[in-house]
């Protein structure tokens, strides 16, 4: 379970992008996950309440998009979902391939500030 | 004065810091000509006899080197020390897994430049592992015979972000039924074409084919950076 810590690595960039531009608070973070972050939704959702407390963030909502894995399919040459996390392989013609393109995502995309 | 929009744009990996610690690391490694390889698996699948084998095999032929990282204790280190290479245990205390900067830290001290060889033993952890790196080459996974064919289902991501799996204790295989083919099935269904080595730190089984590949890479990779040592 190291969530906690990349709740607290949220809670740190949240607030240096905040004083960046000179705002006294964030109301919500917005982060991307995909699904071979390594990190569970769930977890980071209870964590991130714990991280927020006694920072300027106390308070603030994390809205997490789950994003999918995608594929580059060597056969299809195309960008393709997969058949599963289990299962690597482009999900039109099912040729395995371990090109991914997306799916690792752990990123902080937008904030809303307190004004 | 014109006010800051409220919804602001930004982008920004949260591991950013440990990444970009990573991205330097590995370009050390590549500017001394070390392979840079570490270790992740669960608890008790043999990472430690697996590199204690290795360091032996591979020293004094080679500079080698490890840094160990566990919770607790230093029995790691005391063990892999008897191979006479150096060692550095690193105590992660409560954390479950290492970080680029906890690599850095034990890295004080060495002069990268003796070495060719520096492996990195992870917590025993399944997952959170799979979230940092460390600016090593290769990542290895470790499953042993004793552990299930379908570790790599279970844990998928630890295994998509590894470079090599190694099957260990393979003279277990018989006694505990190890499915082989079933094993290397849901290795590949996680990570298609990944290199799969089986071998025996006890017996030495199988640990040649994995040294032959280890020192081919070490080779590659020197001749892509253009190290000459």
């Amino acid at each position: 379970m190291h969530e906690l810590s990349i709740a607290m690595s949220i809670v740190d960039l949240a607030r240096e992008e905040a004083e960046l531009r000179g705002s006294p608070g964030v109301d919500v973070v917005y982060l991307k996950l995909g699904p071979l972050s390594g990190v569970v939704k769930e977890a980071l959702l209870f964590s991130y309440e714990i991280a927020c407390q006694q920072t300027p963030l106390e308070g603030s909502r994390l809205l997490i998009e789950e994003v999918p894995i995608i594929v580059n399919c060597p056969a299809c040459h195309e960008r393709r979902y997969v058949q599963s996390i289990q299962s690597l392989c482009c999900a039109e013609c099912g040729t395995p391939t371990p090109e991914i393109l997306e799916g690792r995502e752990l990123m902080v995309t937008a904030l809303e500030l307190r004004q | 004065m014109i006010p800051e929009p409220r919804l602001v744009e930004v982008r920004k990996n949260v591991l950013k810091q440990n990444d970009v610690l990573a991205r330097a690391l590995r370009e050390r490694f590549r500017e001394a000509g070390v392979l840079a390889v570490s270790l992740v698996s669960s608890p008790g699948s043999g990472k430690t006899a697996f590199l204690e084998k290795t360091l032996r095999l591979l020293h004094p032929r080679y500079g080698v080197a490890a840094l160990v990282g566990d919770l607790a204790t230093e029995n790691d280190a005391a063990r892999l020390a008897r191979s006479q290479a150096p060692v550095k245990q690193i105590i992660t205390g409560t954390v479950c897994h290492l970080e680029a900067a906890m690599v850095q830290n034990a890295l004080n001290g060495w002069d990268l430049q003796e070495l060719d060889f520096l492996f990195i033993e992870n917590v025993g952890n399944l997952v959170c592992p799979s979230s940092y790196d460390l600016g090593e080459d290769l990542r290895f996974v470790l499953l042993s015979v004793t552990e299930g064919e379908d570790k790599p289902l279970k844990y998928p991501t630890i295994f998509n972000s590894a470079d090599v799996a190694v099957i260990t204790k393979s003279d277990l295989a018989n006694a505990v039924e190890f499915d082989e083919p079933a094993a290397r099935r849901n290795i590949q269904a996680v990570r298609p074409g990944m290199e799969v080595f089986k071998l025996s730190a006890k017996t030495g089984e199988g640990m040649t084919a994995y040294l032959e590949f280890l020192e081919g890479r070490r080779v590659r990779s020197r001749t892509a950076a253009g190290v000459s040592k």
